[in-house]
């Protein structure tokens, strides 16, 4: 029976490719809306992801997200690094800046400052110079496509200089970071130039970033240093997931997002459930037959969902296909850096498309069910 | 033997103003080895009645036997079970699966019964040559001519051997020639000794091709009446 249901497919081709295209565009929308979101989301949490060598983040009580600085005062750097099972611990400055070039434009910039001994938190990957850029009394290290963004159009060679609040610096590296939610381009320095930089203020220091000592659980050091200094401490991922979710929850771009993401979901479903629909209904009076014949509801149910199965997979697969070459496509955009097709999304859109199709044939094999095979009788 | 029989059988359909009454107490016997033409005016019940006794549709009352089982008593999925053992279909819109080929329609029954549709075509293949259908074995229904898709239809009816056939206006759709050629064919049929087959039509130039005709009108079986002469055929209107 099945063998006929994919032969009932294959011979209309027409409905065959409207359905196979109507799931593909809903897969490509649902898949691509998801996928930038998610990629969006992704990005609020880059600051602290990108900084691998730290196991936990120490930060105010009152820090709800990565963008949002109380700063601490020096002190707590002793004390955290007083507290047992901490490997080492050090400063990390997080904050803004007026970048001014030399033909006198000015730039917002996102400052951060790493801790002159070891350099963590610094980059990774160079596009120009190398971690020693950062060595260099008041050398500023940016990322690729804030460079772009400041010297629009030009290969920007190092040695170039600028002004961050009104004090010289030079440009000594160029990096590749992940871009962030919010996006400035990024300034790195040594921990010391960039407070220097500030003006006066009575606290600074924005995050001690902490790595724990080998045998030493990340969670449980966090919940000691919190204990002893009364300060938040949280894991890394702890801390990525808590950004995600200040933006998820404080921020309308999920709610605006989310419409966009239902709205493909529900155009998706619109588009799949009806398509498939019109297929069974047309296909109404040969099952009719075949069940006057003799095909049990059971051999219909089993057909019709073949049926679906062939269809879904296929236009899955399409819609897929289209929607990372979307952004391979795109990917050279600097609004669009970083977003890709995550892979819970291509597992989700399945899952959402599986759940359309199946609610679907739930939806058209009542038809089926209820025809009375009577019908076949009447002209 | 009876193949089939219908006894007091009453169908209501729900209508806009309560339930429309279309067999009023309809009784028929249909015996083996022969062809029963139910005869009657346009809307007079027949299809409603040839539905109700080859247990597509189930009877507001009335008793429905077929090879000797009650329909009453069986559930639904028996009287699929009994529609796909017992029963061949032929119906006046042929109703081929039209991606499927000759063959292949064929052999449906086969294939609701759980065969493998390569292996139930092949054994279609003798059953299509009877009827003179072997050079087109691998057509798809819309390059056959109609009679060639009712003959195809009528293969798709016996391939599975069943005792009741039942045929809803099969000529309807046919010309003189095509239906005479369906109706030659349908008798060789019914000549089988353990097979009945049923033919309704409101077309008088089949009667011909009738061993017992039965006649029908509102709702109620009138009652037989002697079928003209066995071999005046397709009756006036063939020139072959
Ligand atoms: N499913 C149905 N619902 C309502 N009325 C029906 C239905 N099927 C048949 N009828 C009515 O029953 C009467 C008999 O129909 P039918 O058995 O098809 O007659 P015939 O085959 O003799 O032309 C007609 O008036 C028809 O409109
Ligand atoms: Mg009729």
């Amino acid at each position: 029976m099945i063998e006929i249901a994919l032969r009932m497919l294959s011979g209309d081709r027409t409905k065959y490719l409207g359905l196979v295209s109507g799931i593909a565009f809903a897969t490509l929308l649902i898949a691509q809306q998801a996928s930038i979101f998610v990629s969006l989301m992704m990005r609020t949490a880059n600051q602290v992801l990108d900084v691998r060598e730290a196991d936990l983040w120490v930060m105010d009580p009152r820090v709800r997200y990565v963008d949002e600085v109380e700063p601490l005062r020096d002190v707590d750097l002793a004390r955290i690094r007083g507290v047992e099972g901490v490997e080492w611990a050090v400063p990390f400055y997080k904050g803004t800046a007026i970048l001014r070039t030399r033909e006198g434009l000015i730039n917002q910039v996102s400052l951060v400052g790493v801790d002159d001994a070891t350099l963590a938190g610094a980059p990774r990957k160079w596009v120009k110079g190398d971690l020693s850029a950062l060595r260099r009394p008041n050398g500023i290290v940016l990322d690729l496509q804030g460079a772009q963004f400041i010297w629009p159009g030009e290969d920007v060679p190092l040695g170039r200089s600028a002004e961050i609040n009104d004090v010289r610096v030079e440009l000594t590296g160029i990096a590749d970071v992940s871009p962030p939610f919010i996006t400035f381009p990024i300034a790195y320095m040594r921990y010391s130039d960039a407070v220097r930089l500030l003006p006066p203020q009575r606290n600074v220091m924005s995050y001690v970033i902490v790595k724990a000592a080998a045998g030493t659980d990340p969670a449980e050091l966090g919940a000691r240093i919190a204990a002893r200094t009364g300060l938040q401490a949280l894991t890394w991922d702890a801390f990525a997931w808590r950004s995600v979710e200040y933006v998820l929850t404080r921020t309308g771009i999920p709610v605006n997002f989310g419409i966009t993401v239902l709205l493909g979901i529900l155009v998706g479903a619109a588009v799949t459930a009806q398509t498939f629909y019109l297929f069974v209904f047309e296909n109404l009076r040969q099952f009719g037959a075949l069940k006057a014949i003799g095909a049990t509801n059971g051999q219909i149910l089993a057909m019709v969902l073949a049926q679906a199965a062939v269809v879904g997979a296929l236009g899955y697969g399409i819609g897929i296909g289209l929607c990372a070459l979307f952004f391979e496509v795109t990917g050279g955009a600097a609004a669009l850096e970083g977003f890709r097709l995550v892979p819970q999304v291509v597992g989700a859109t399945g899952g959402v498309i599986a759940l359309i199709l199946v609610l679907s044939c739930l939806f058209s094999i009542r038809r089926v069910f209820v025809v009375d095979p009577a019908i076949v009788f009447r002209g | 033997m009876i193949a089939a029989s219908a006894r007091d059988v009453v169908m209501e359909f729900a209508g806009g103003d309560g339930p429309v009454r279309v067999l009023h107490g309809a009784s028929l016997e249909v015996p083996a080895g022969g062809l029963t033409l139910l005869v009657g005016p346009s809307g007079c019940g027949k299809t409603t009645l040839l539905s109700v006794l080859s247990g597509t549709l189930a009877a507001t009352a009335g008793e429905v036997e077929v090879m000797g089982e009650r329909l009453s008593a069986l559930d639904d999925a028996a009287r699929v079970r009994l529609r796909r053992r017992r029963i061949g279909f032929i119906f006046q819109q042929y109703n081929l699966l039209p991606s499927l080929t000759a063959a292949e329609n064929a052999a449906i029954p086969l294939v609701t019964a759980g065969m493998k549709l390569s292996e139930a075509s092949r054994r279609a293949v003798p059953v299509l040559q009877r009827l003179g259908l072997g050079a087109h074995l691998d057509r798809l229904p819309r390059q056959l001519s109609g009679g060639q898709q009712q003959r195809v239809a009528i293969a798709r009816a016996l391939v599975h051997e069943p005792s009741l056939v039942v045929c809803d206006e099969p000529t309807a759709a046919l010309d003189a020639k095509a239906g005479h050629t369906v109706m030659e064919l349908l008798r060789s049929v019914a000549a089988a000794p353990d097979r009945a087959v049923l033919i309704v039509t409101h077309d008088s130039r089949i009667h011909g091709f009738a061993d017992r005709i039965v006649e029908m009108e509102d709702g109620r079986v009138l009652g037989e009446r002697p079928p003209p002469s066995r071999n005046d055929g397709y009756q006036g209107a063939v020139h072959d």
